[in-house]
């Protein structure tokens, strides 16, 4: 674990450094008496592909350039200049901040944005320069989700520095902000983690007792999981070697939030190490409609839209179970809720669902491949 | 029915219409005389005007006693009581390019002013020899004769020249005041080579200093054109002439007309070239009149009859008295309507002085006097309407200020009154020419302070920036010491160097 303790203070020196760099090659083009210009990878759509051995977007070779000669470039640079210079406040003096904070920040520096999207995506311009997340800049969103279950960590936020904490000492889960997402692991008795996308049937896992009964960390989304609690999840399974499962309502909204679990958004493509492409959707899939017999609701018109475009997103691709599932929707054109399991009792999904569920994924749904 | 008796019946025709409107026009009047009197002689003028108030008339009206001094030429004493005393003294026979139009104005300011508070009009004149004289007179408008009332002969000791003119009338200044206003400063605009100074009856002093001492070139007399005669003038030239052939007649009284040019008029007209004006019968002068008419090759008028401004005083005047950001003028070569010259000047002024009305500012002058009244029947006012102007993009809530001169010896005013131009193809031509080359120099004013704004904006966006990324990439890079971007900012200042 001692190891591991070194990688969190390691990536933040490489974040510095990566801010520190973007800032002496500014500098030094100015020092030399040349407009300062930067390259990053382009972020348009015709830049984005599909990359299977990563099982992730990534961005292709296209790149853009921004100069301060050119007149229009010269206002989004500066504004870049300053979030790096405020990043690297933050990260150095290990402060956080969120993103309202800084099209708040900016304003005293005479720096306005015109809105909280243009400052969002000077944010963007920031994480593709220099490959790191917002979150590595200690710059959140508002949104926060949740885990419980027998893990301890040790804080390395300033004042809590080497404290150690059990994360079932809460029963309503602790919240996975800035402590959680930056602490250090220690030592888990469990075996899995369960990623659940409404925090009603997580708080009801807990008073089941889940996390004892299936030895799992138990996961609140919160509809689509926040950024940080996708990297939270990769570094459960990367650091611990747990096995993900995720549990999504029955419809293609709660299929594709498992998605971007597993397989990350376009809007990241920029980015690495936000998703876990070993995670596995274990339902609640259509065919678990049919099977279970589950009250359900018709698919409306957005929902069918919606299937026929997942069905041709280059992520639903590889596994075959997606595709499966897809043409069931569009087969028995229902929908439904993890809540519905409530019609065989409320311990049902604890008692007999989630086991089966548990025992079918090493056969079929590892998005195809063998661990 | 004597002229004076006519104008008496009839005064509505020239102005004098109610007790505000009269006013203004007696003070305009006697000015334009006053403007007309230097001018001739390339005296810059040097008009004093004061309207004092003298007693209650009605319940809207007051008697003003109206003084106005000039440096002008002055009068000889034989010819001072007829000038101011007879009505229609003089008949021209001969043509130039003047303010008033008959000689008639002033002379109708002071019988309006007998007519309406029965008091004689002082005069007093020298032309600079040893002696000024002093008339006291009054009209007698029935057999339109000067009566003498006093005179006096005074020692010139400082060799003035000049006349003095004074007389009481009955109006209403109050209302009149922003027109009288409105009249001296748009006369100080079209005149910058005068100084004119008003005293109004509450003692306000008003004071319109001239920018120049240039004058325009004084008209030279000429004679009628042929195109431009009536059967009235061809009588009357019969009856002066000493001209016993119709040869002579015409090359003697008409403007342009030569031994070549008369002899094959003559021919068009089947008249016998030997043949006595004054035996000519009623209808032969009738015919003579169309046929003048008819006739394609008389030569068109010259402009020496003319005096127009030009551009330069036109620009001093204008500059003078709006103040622009920007003026442009333009000068249309000579151009006739019915064998009468004229020439078109033109002025457009941006920003600045220039009032903003939310549509452009005209100023109408004929002859170097402003009109005042009716700016919609004006030919002007059409022609500026009539413009295109996205095609100049020039847009109408612009501080922009057009001034429109037009000077001939037969201004085409539409009516007695001296208002407004009228619609004459011609005219209009001419206008609309004039409006079109300053409206296209505006339009490069604007485009090039388009380019400068936008210059300025880039500038002001580099040196706004530039200073921060400094700031940010020493934090950032952990440095002590800024960049010196003085040279970066310098060179973006290069390419929007050639204003300022």
């Amino acid at each position: 674990m001692a190891q591991k303790k070194i990688k969190i203070a390691q990536k933040r020196q490489e974040v510095l450094n990566g801010l520190k760099d973007f800032g002496t090659s500014v500098y030094k083009q100015l020092d030399q008496g040349v407009f300062p210009t930067i390259n990053m990878p382009s972020r348009s759509t015709e830049n984005i592909t599909y990359d299977p051995t990563l099982r992730q977007y990534v961005l292709g070779e296209k790149s853009v350039g921004r100069s301060t000669r050119n007149i229009r470039h010269i206002k989004p640079f500066t504004q870049l200049a300053w979030v790096a210079m405020f990043s690297n406040e933050l990260t150095s003096q290990r402060k956080t901040s969120t993103l309202r904070d800084v099209y708040y920040s900016a304003q005293a520096y005479e720096m306005t944005f015109q809105d909280q999207q243009e400052s969002n995506n000077i944010i963007t311009d920031l994480e593709t320069l220099t490959g790191f997340a917002r979150e590595d800049f200690n710059i959140f969103p508002e949104e926060r989700s949740a885990i419980f279950g027998d893990l301890d960590i040790a804080y390395t936020v300033p004042g809590y520095e080497g404290k150690t904490v059990n994360l079932t000492s809460h029963p309503d889960g602790v919240l996975i902000g800035p402590a959680v997402t930056s602490a250090e692991f220690i030592k888990t008795s469990a075996d899995k983690v369960i990623a659940i996308e409404k925090g009603a049937l997580f708080t009801r896992f807990i008073e089941e007792n889940v996390h004892n009964k299936h030895k799992s960390l138990l996961i609140a989304c919160g509809g689509q999981a926040p950024r940080q609690t996708r990297s939270f999840i990769r570094r459960l399974h990367d650091e611990l070697g747990l096995p993900v499962y995720i549990l999504t309502d029955g419809d293609p909204w709660g299929m594709h939030i498992a998605q971007v679990i597993i397989s990350g958004s376009a809007n990241a493509a920029h980015l690495r190490d936000l998703n876990t492409p070993d995670a596995v959707w274990s339902g609640v899939w259509a065919s678990d409609i049919i099977e279970y017999k589950l009250p359900t609701d018709p698919l409306d018109e957005v929902d069918i839209k919606r299937l026929y475009e997942l069905q041709k997103d280059p992520r639903y691709q590889n596994d075959p179970v997606w595709q499966r599932e897809i043409k069931t929707f569009l087969k028995i054109k229902r929908k439904t809720e993890l809540e519905a399991f409530a019609r065989y009792g409320l311990t049902y999904i604890v008692d007999e669902y989630l086991p089966t569920k548990l025992e079918q994924q090493p056969k079929e749904g590892k998005n195809g491949k063998k661990k | 029915m004597s002229a004076s008796d006519f104008f008496y019946r009839n005064r509505d025709i020239a102005g004098l219409s109610n007790p505000s409107r009269s006013i203004f026009v007696a003070i305009r009047e006697v000015v334009e005389n006053s403007l007309d009197a230097a001018e001739s002689q390339k005296i810059p003028p040097d008009i004093y005007v004061r309207l004092s108030f003298e007693s209650e008339a009605t319940k809207d009206t007051q008697v003003y006693k109206l003084r106005v001094e000039d440096n002008g030429s002055g009068i000889p004493p034989r010819f001072i009581p007829s000038a101011f005393g007879q009505v229609l003294y003089g008949s021209k026979y001969k043509l130039k390019q003047a303010r008033g139009t008959f000689g008639l104005g002033g002379k109708m300011a002071i019988l309006y002013g007998q007519i309406t508070t029965h008091q004689p009009v002082l005069v007093s004149s020298s032309t600079g020899q040893e002696k000024i004289y002093s008339f006291k007179l009054m009209i007698d408008i029935q057999r339109n004769k000067p009566i003498i009332l006093d005179r006096k002969v005074l020692i010139n000791k400082d060799s003035w020249h000049g006349t003095i003119i004074e007389f009481t009338l009955e109006g209403d200044y109050l209302r009149a005041m922003p027109k009288i206003i409105e009249y001296f400063k748009q006369t100080a605009m079209v005149n910058p080579y005068a100084n004119l100074t008003f005293v109004d009856p509450k003692g306000r002093l008003y004071k319109f200093t001239r920018a120049t001492t240039v004058m325009p070139e004084p008209p030279k007399e000429t004679m009628p054109h042929p195109y431009g005669v009536d059967v009235e003038l061809l009588q009357r030239l019969i009856q002066i002439t000493e001209c016993t052939t119709m040869l002579s007649f015409l090359r003697q009284h008409f403007h342009r007309v030569g031994e070549i040019t008369a002899q094959k008029f003559l021919e068009f007209a089947a008249l016998p070239p030997n043949k006595n004006p004054k035996k000519l019968t009623h209808e032969e002068i009738v015919r003579l009149m169309q046929n003048l008419k008819k006739y394609k090759d008389f030569l068109p008028p010259d402009a020496s009859c003319l005096s127009p401004l030009g551009e330069d005083l036109l620009k001093a005047g204008v500059m003078k008295e709006l103040n622009p950001e920007y003026l442009v003028v333009h000068q249309r070569k000579p151009s006739t309507y019915a064998g009468h010259p004229f020439i078109v000047e033109m002025a457009m002024a941006y920003g600045g002085g220039v009032p903003k009305r939310g549509n452009f500012v005209i100023y109408r002058f004929a002859n170097k006097i402003p009109l005042l009244y009716d700016e919609a029947s004006d030919v002007s006012y059409r022609v500026i309407s009539a413009m295109n102007w996205r095609r100049y993009k020039v847009q109408p809530d612009m501080p922009i200020a057009i001034v429109v001169h037009i000077c001939s010896t037969k201004v085409p005013y539409k009516t007695v009154g001296k208002e407004f131009i009228a619609d004459r193809p011609e005219v209009r031509r001419e206008e609309a020419n004039a409006l079109r080359e300053v409206a296209r120099q505006i339009q490069h004013f604007l485009a090039r302070q388009e380019h400068v704004h936008n210059e300025k904006k880039r500038l002001g966006i580099f040196s706004k920036y530039l200073p921060k990324i400094a700031e940010f990439s020493t934090t950032l890079a952990g440095e002590t010491k800024k960049p010196d971007i003085e040279k970066l900012l310098k060179s973006v200042q290069k390419y929007g160097a050639e204003e300022n």
